[in-house]
């Protein structure tokens, strides 16, 4: 059982590791810049996320704009449409979501939920942060080349990465095959950082299953990354040497436009393979951070714990191991060998399980609840139903043959970012709304919440939904426009102006978050301290933002787990994890009430 | 107003949304032309599974918006576990998961699994342009390779091969098949990746350079359907595009007969009259 009677609390393990003198800053500069307290890194990690993830909205904006009407804007040439969606998918997927999740909620929120000072290893944490910043501005950088950036697709298939028949052959593919080999090693970096930090760091009385889901969360996306990454390191490497040296790792023999090549040998479904066992964990890598945020966001703001804890963590970890076995669902129609459809098709649809289950408790937490409909609260609700719509989706798609028609098609674009743009993106949103006060001390405004939630959540709603029926009809995605065909109706291209008139709106929503977030660090109204009355650690701290090295003289001790909330008797409807148990037991959190299959010793 | 109940609205509404949208769509399937009904079955069966467990969790999280918006005073309910719940909730979604996959493998069985009897055609991809090549007499495809490409043989036949002699090759992007015959695609692309694919089939699979890939169909309606390019393969991509005529056997085979065959390529461009092809030599199309 996991607190109670004051002679079990003294009975709590000693520290096994001491407590660590930090680095203390004695200067603005290793203050505030080469900083290594991980809550600095972790706002420039977002800082710097959400920079690149302006272009990419610009860059989507452009895209729409050719998409929804075709023949009006002449600046947008083939070339640059190609550039825009490859830069699009990557600075999403790569430099916006991953980054922001593991570099910045990551850094913010493991060090403070486990009860440690700091990550364990300050200066590599810097680092990390810094190598990020390079391999951004490497991937900015090949706009300024001759060729400009890359416009392969953001799966960067080769062959036709590396020939002259798509744009920024020359030399944008080559930098951004070397900005995503900086990305990783900046990663890898901060990775072994979080992992080791969950794992040695924790205060007395932390256990494993006592944590929040979203420290499982980011630390099994953490651990999945530093396994998957490695895929695309090499995969990366191959095809530089393969475009620079002549290699023919992934180049076949080829005659292109009437000229033998020197190539041979080589095969192109090897870096697919690649590619996708790391991509295919890489939505994980995405989504479990989401999962796990979004369920502590759920359980603060419905004053209800978490339902089936336990059942939350094993499938985070479960989905995590799975997401290793079914990369080849993104290779029904690649080629390989047709055989290898059953297999995937099989371990693709058995991931569906638990993840729907984690669906099941996340509605669950909110029955017989008491929900606060605060803002964080909104985008949580608003992500669980982008993220059933967009996992049914995948349902499709995973099944082998529902895939044939429909894989290429905007269904796929349509799948791909209702669940892994969308719905995540409601979780950040929603995270930022929750952590402000912890992060900066003050609130955002309330009202101009509320018109980001509806704008964004119905309207992105709106936008892809119908985009899957476009790929139903056969519209295949990446064209850079339809020109004639004998199966799409004109109606197709209404729907097309329209689903670009509702992004630009969704988008305009997303700079009213941004001037909210500018305004409110300043003016915004100062907040509480726990403010939302949460139980978990980050909010026990002595002041409130944290100061460096996040306690006091003592670190804290943790009597129960994360999710106190509605504790029959106890005083108030939640008892933070640090509260002392003569204290709790005070105000009726006894034995008895401690939840009867505790996920704790 | 009760927020709660604002949200609770909006969830309802976008489930309703959601499905008459579904039904009154204009945008849905082609008539299908081929043999694969299956495919679209197997989709109808995912659509009726997916969509209840969407029209239930949502209307489930309505319900819980409007009947437990929060009240001062009131705690929520004390319960982490629900074991016997759980292993309901577990079982029931293993079996809609096999419902969708069974079918799924049966129908992945067929569509891998070429029928006797087949006939052989072939695609080739090349930036940006589909050419076809037909066994001719003999029913067997010649042997090729990439290193024979040249003006006088732009598909790479391996000239000494005999069975590729009488093998009728199409240039003009504009492929025909006979209605109600099983047929092999063999599929060869000679730079970049490229998908053949005609929405009215519903079968499509990459072309991959430096090897063969293949789909089989039954062709069910006579017609001419659009074939796009699939697969990202460069700025061209999106003019990748041919036609697929399927008509009565009889007219194919008069089509057929006037088509060259690779022997007659060869004497033709021996001669010297012909100019050798129009493929190998066009130069990267403009775009602008």
């Amino acid at each position: 059982m996991a607190t109670v009677a004051p002679a079990e609390a003294e009975a709590l393990p000693p520290a096994e590791v001491e407590d660590v003198e930090l680095y203390h800053s004695k200067s603005w500069v290793t203050k505030y810049v080469f900083s290594q307290d991980a809550k600095v890194i972790a706002v420039q990690y977002s800082v710097t996320a959400g920079a690149i993830g302006l272009v990419a909205l610009v860059l989507s904006w452009l895209m729409r704009l050719q998409l929804g009407f075709p023949d009006l804007f002449a600046f947008i040439d083939p070339t640059d449409y190609y550039q825009f969606i490859t830069m699009h998918g990557m600075i999403m997927v790569i430099y916006l979501l991953t980054a922001l999740f593991l570099g910045g909620f990551g850094n913010y929120l493991i060090p403070l939920m486990v009860g440690a000072r700091d990550m364990v290893f300050p200066y590599l944490n810097m680092l990390s942060y810094w190598i990020y910043l390079a391999a951004v501005l490497l991937l900015l950088a090949s706009w300024f080349v001759p060729g400009g950036p890359t416009g392969a697709g953001w799966t960067l298939y080769p062959p036709q990465a590396i020939l002259s028949g798509t744009p920024g052959s020359d030399s944008g593919i080559i930098i951004m095959l070397v900005s995503l080999a900086l990305f990783i090693i900046g990663f890898t970096m901060g990775g072994l950082n979080y992992v080791v930090t969950v794992l040695q760091a924790r205060t007395r009385g932390m256990t494993l299953m006592r944590m929040p889901l979203t420290v499982w969360g980011i630390f099994t996306a953490t651990v999945l990354a530093l396994l998957a990454f490695p895929a695309l390191f090499v995969g990366a490497v191959m095809m530089t040497l393969d475009s620079l040296l002549g290699t023919s790792f992934f180049m076949p023999s080829i005659v292109e436009f009437g000229e033998y090549l020197e190539y041979g040998g080589g095969s192109p479904i090897l870096f697919q393979h690649l590619f996708w066992f790391f991509g295919h964990p890489e939505v994980y890598i995405v989504a479990l951070p989401a999962f796990g945020i979004v369920s502590d966001l759920l359980s603060v703001h419905a004053r209800r714990h978490i339902f089936g804890y336990r059942m939350m963590v094993w499938a985070i970890v479960i989905i995590g191991a799975l997401s290793f076995v079914v990369w080849a669902h993104h290779m029904y129609v690649s080629g390989m060998n047709p055989w290898f459809g059953f297999f995937f098709a099989t371990t693709t649809l058995i991931i569906a399980v638990p993840t729907a289950l984690k669906v099941y408790n996340w509605t669950l937490t909110l029955w017989k609840a008491n929900i606060q409909f605060t803002l964080p609260m909104l985008f949580a609700i608003g992500f669980i139903v982008t993220f059933v719509n967009g996992g049914i989706t995948g349902l499709f798609l995973g099944n082998v043959v529902v895939d044939v028609p429909l894989s290429d098609t905007m269904f796929v674009v349509a799948h791909f970012h209702m669940v892994m743009g969308v719905a995540p993106l409601l979780v950040i949103f929603g995270a930022i709304y929750h952590w402000y006060p912890l992060i900066t001390g003050r609130m955002l405004h309330e009202g101009m919440g509320r018109f980001h939630f509806w704008v964004t959540f119905v309207g992105a709603y709106i936008i892809f939904f119908p985009i899957h029926y476009l790929g139903f009809l056969g519209v295949p995605r990446r064209y850079y426009e339809m020109g004639e065909t004998s199966f799409i109706p004109a109606s197709a291209d209404t729907l097309n102006a329209f689903v670009t008139v509702a992004a630009l709106i969704v988008g305009f929503a997303q700079l009213v978050f941004l001037y909210n977030m500018i305004r409110s660090a300043s003016s915004g109204k100062i907040a509480e301290h726990n403010p939302w009355r949460a139980v978990s650690l980050e909010w026990q701290t002595p002041e409130m933002p944290p100061a460096h090295g996040n306690w006091g003289p003592e670190l804290p001790v943790v009597y129960r787990w994360a999710y106190a909330y509605g504790v029959p008797g106890a005083a108030e409807d939640f008892v933070a994890q640090d509260a002392p148990p003569t204290l709790a037991a005070a105000s009726g959190d006894d034995d008895r009430q401690e939840p009867s299959p505790q996920p704790a010793e | 107003m009760n927020i709660g109940i604002v949200v609770a609205v909006a969830l309802v509404l976008i489930v309703v949304g959601s499905i008459v949208f579904h039904f009154m769509s204009p945008w849905w399937w082609t008539p299908i032309a081929s043999n694969w009904g299956y495919i679209d079955d197997t989709i109808i069966v995912t659509f009726w599974v997916t969509g209840v467990v969407f029209v239930a969790v949502v209307f489930f999280m309505a319900y819980c918006a409007y009947r437990y918006s929060y009240q001062k005073g009131r705690r929520s309910e004390y319960k982490p576990e629900d074991t016997k719940l759980e292993w309901w909730l577990t079982g029931l979604t293993t079996l809609g998961v096999a419902i969708m996959l069974t079918p799924g493998l049966f129908v992945w069985n067929q569509f891998v699994t070429v029928p006797e009897g087949a006939s052989e055609f072939e695609v080739i991809g090349q930036q940006w342009q589909w050419s076809f090549r037909y066994p001719g007499e003999d029913g067997v495809l010649g042997t090729t390779d990439v290193r024979n490409i040249s003006d006088e043989n732009p598909f790479g036949l391996n000239p000494d091969d005999p069975n590729g002699q009488d093998d009728i090759l199409i240039e003009d992007s504009e492929a025909r098949l006979p209605i109600g015959q099983p047929v092999k695609v063999l599929m060869r692309s000679i730079d970049v990746l490229h998908d053949f694919y005609v929405p009215e089939l519903r079968a499509k699979m990459d072309m991959v350079p430096g090897m063969v890939t293949y789909i089989w169909f039954i062709p069910t309606r006579t017609g001419t359907f659009d074939i796009l390019c699939f697969e990202l393969c460069g700025v061209g991509h999106y003019i990748m595009r041919g036609k697929l005529v399927v008509e009565e056997e009889s007219a194919y085979r008069a089509w057929l007969g006037e088509q060259p065959t690779f022997a007659e390529y060869l004497a033709e461009a021996r001669s010297g009259s012909g100019g050798g092809s129009t493929l190998v030599m066009n130069e990267k199309i403009s775009l602008e």
